[in-house]
């Protein structure tokens, strides 16, 4: 991973005056949070968008398809018939009219019966893997952010020191891996090989799940894997960029003054240096939340882990359209929400970035 | 002819010695898809798809020199002719992104104005909706038609984002230069800056984030076979990955059916690594490690100045603080 690059300062913007600063500064945080929510609202109308138009713009009909292949499990009523032609195209029908109703059957969750999982309907379906999903991806991605940079702020103070020769050409090997043929190896040598680890689910078959004891820490153990992966998987990326950041850090005025001052090593590293090198990393960590939910999906289907990944696997594999679709809406939209998230953070500790326009 | 060898020599390899490992792996894997198939199949004889069951999942041997998979076909002419779809894959789809990105971020950076507006806008809310999940979708509606171009063509469409972003940045660096005033001036028209001034003088980023782009589209399409999306019937490094999974190579302990598929994937992907960095080092010189002589003459000097400070401690009974002189 590279720097990331702090956009150059465009001419064009009109530097706010400083008296003006002072009394907007409460106004424009207010207008910086409307502009990114005005954003996120254009971003999840595409993903809709593009959620509605997909099928109806691909070749052949998968509404059709996708009616003679229920019936051969099941005979559909003409209620059922009718909810797949809304949610997939009915031939014919204004495309507008069709929008206007698939909107609607969106609001209320209603995507319809899932055909790998007959007949849960699809909203249930996912209902079950959320967590899963969630709960792995946030703990690894904020895991692997906290490690990296903090090593990254290590390895960046001194260049060529031991840890730096090391670390940083080690983590940008691991970067450079394909994530699911990594979860493919780790499942080879810790499940296979060695078998100390379980390779495939969430938690043990024939356990029921609930909150107590055993089941978390089955739970516990099923996860270490998939997370080891997606850990190895990102922490290099945060390593090397906040690296970056932090050897052009060092060399500023400032933090020669703290040094001059006297002050522990420890301190000028974290509380001087660290602090504003670490600005870029945590202004990416935003848009990097799509990547990891990306390659969790495939990481997931190498495990069985049973989260949004391996759901998404199944409804490939069976070709179930409903679940798919949806998936491809709950996952977009979630990852839009964090970003929001994310951003928001962004806009509170960098007030800068409050006053640029983008 | 002579032109062209002329040619050739003034094409210089950068210094980085990083960066040389990395283009020598391309040019490697390169020339492994180019003429490695022949080899395989003409002159040594074998056959990525002959079926042979009496010699499923054998150990790499003499005569099959990575193994069998579970229904005996040869996993290293699998694996040599493999190499032709992948890497076709990441060309195609890496200059589509790049084509595209190259377009936006430029035409943005250097119109401005509501032009600019729309098309970063644009740019950022396709930045932000996952790109997997959308290629997944968008490849099981296509599945099995149109094979790897098809592949490669929605790869492509979904990737331009990231580029286009980093290159819009690098445009608005450029715009006010004396050059493209220069060329304004003379009457070009803004296509015609565009094309004639602004990527030229993009060369360099073009060709790192190309580079990117096409390891980037050969681990979306190795992701996409793997799921069984795309050409799991061409064989490719993906569709490897696919049948291994499928036939439980894991669970067998069959190493050798999965690991040098993704081995090479990972091998390009370390290629496009070591060459990132190795121009990261290029442009920012104080990520260079330094030099042994210049660590050793570093050394040379807190010796001494640890030797000429102990010698005027000494009189004060008090050992030299030495570490002190190492930050």
């Amino acid at each position: 991973m590279t720097v990331p690059a702090l956009g150059p300062v465009d001419a064009t913007a009109v530097e706010p005056r400083p008296g003006r600063r002072l009394r907007s500064a409460r106004l424009g945080t207010a207008r910086y949070f409307l502009r990114r929510l005005g954003f996120y609202a254009v971003a999840a109308a595409l993903a809709i968008t593009l959620n509605f138009l997909i099928p109806r713009l691909m070749p052949g009909d998968p509404a059709s398809a996708l009616i003679a292949q229920m019936q051969q499990k099941q005979t559909l009523s003409g209620d059922q018939v009718h909810a797949i032609y809304r949610l997939f195209g009915t031939p014919g029908e204004p495309l507008w009219d069709q929008y206007v109703t698939y909107l609607n059957q969106v609001l209320h969750f209603n995507f319809g019966i899932s055909v790998a999982y007959y007949p849960t309907p699809v909203w249930e379906v996912i209902r079950t893997g959320l967590p899963w999903t969630v709960g792995l991806v946030g703990l690894t991605s904020v895991l692997s952010f906290v490690l990296g940079t903090a090593a990254g702020v290590v390895s960046g103070s001194r260049v060529g020191s031991r840890f730096d020769s090391f670390m940083t050409p080690a983590s940008m090997f691991m970067g450079s891996l394909p994530f699911f043929w990594v979860a493919l190896i780790l499942v080879l040598v810790f499940g296979v090989q060695l078998s100390w680890l379980p390779t495939s689910g969430g938690y043990d078959g024939d356990m029921l799940p609930g909150f107590n004891g055993p089941f978390l820490a089955s739970v516990l153990q099923h996860g270490i894997l998939p997370a080891l992966t997606m850990v190895m998987a990102s922490v290099g990326g945060w390593l090397v960029g906040m690296r970056n950041m932090m050897v052009t850090t060092v060399s500023e005025d400032y933090v020669l003054l703290a040094r001059a001052k006297g002050l522990s090593k420890a301190r000028v590293m974290f509380q001087y240096a660290a602090r504003n090198a670490v600005l870029p990393s945590v202004a990416g960590f935003a848009l990097t939340i799509g990547t990891v939910v990306s390659g969790q999906l495939l990481v997931e289907i190498v495990f069985a882990y049973p989260g949004v990944g391996y759901l998404l696997y199944q409804a490939v594999s069976s070709v179930d359209y409903p679940l798919m679709q949806a998936l491809f809406l709950i996952v977009s939209l979630s990852v839009l929400a964090a970003n929001f998230i994310a951003d928001s953070v962004y806009g509170l500790i960098d007030p800068r970035a409050r006053e640029t326009r983008s | 002819m002579s032109a062209f060898v002329r040619g050739l020599r003034r094409l210089k390899l950068p210094p980085n010695p990083k960066v040389r490992v990395g283009i020598a792996i391309f040019v490697f894997f390169a020339l492994l898809a180019l003429l490695g198939p022949f080899v395989v199949q003409n002159v040594m004889g074998l056959s990525p798809s002959d079926v042979d069951t009496a010699q499923a999942m054998e150990l790499p041997s003499a005569k099959h020199l990575l193994g069998t998979t579970a229904t005996g076909e040869d996993v290293f002419a699998q694996l040599v002719v493999g190499s032709r779809i992948s890497l076709l894959v990441g060309l195609v789809a890496g200059v589509i992104t790049t084509t595209l990105s190259v377009l936006v971020g430029v035409a943005g950076g250097y119109l401005g104005g509501r032009a600019d507006s729309f098309l970063t806008a644009a740019t950022n809310v396709c930045l932000v909706i996952p790109g997997m999940p959308l290629l997944i979708i968008v490849a099981s509606y296509v599945q099995g038609r149109g094979g790897w171009l098809t592949v490669a063509l929605v790869i492509g469409l979904t990737a331009w984002p990231w580029g286009a972003r980093q290159k819009r940045a690098q445009t608005l660096s450029l715009r006010h230069r004396d050059f493209v005033s220069a060329a304004e001036m003379t009457g070009e028209s803004r296509w015609g800056v565009i094309t004639r001034e602004l990527i030229p003088s993009l060369a360099p980023i073009i060709s790192v984030s190309f580079l990117g782009a096409v390891v980037g589209s050969m681990f979306a399409d190795a992701g996409l076979s793997f799921m069984g999306l795309g050409n799991i019937n061409i064989t490719s490094w993906g569709s490897m990955l696919y049948w291994a999974q499928n036939g439980a190579a894991l669970t067998r302990g069959a190493w050798w059916w999965f690991v040098p598929p993704g081995a090479c994937i990972a091998l390009i992907g370390v290629a496009a690594g070591l060459i990132n960095f190795g121009i990261d080092e290029i442009s920012n010189p104080r990520l260079r490690k330094p030099s042994k002589e210049v660590r050793a003459r570093a050394r040379a000097a807190r010796l001494h100045a640890a030797a000429g400070g102990s010698a005027a401690r000494a009189t004060a009974g008090k050992p030299a603080p030495v570490q002190e002189a190492a930050s």
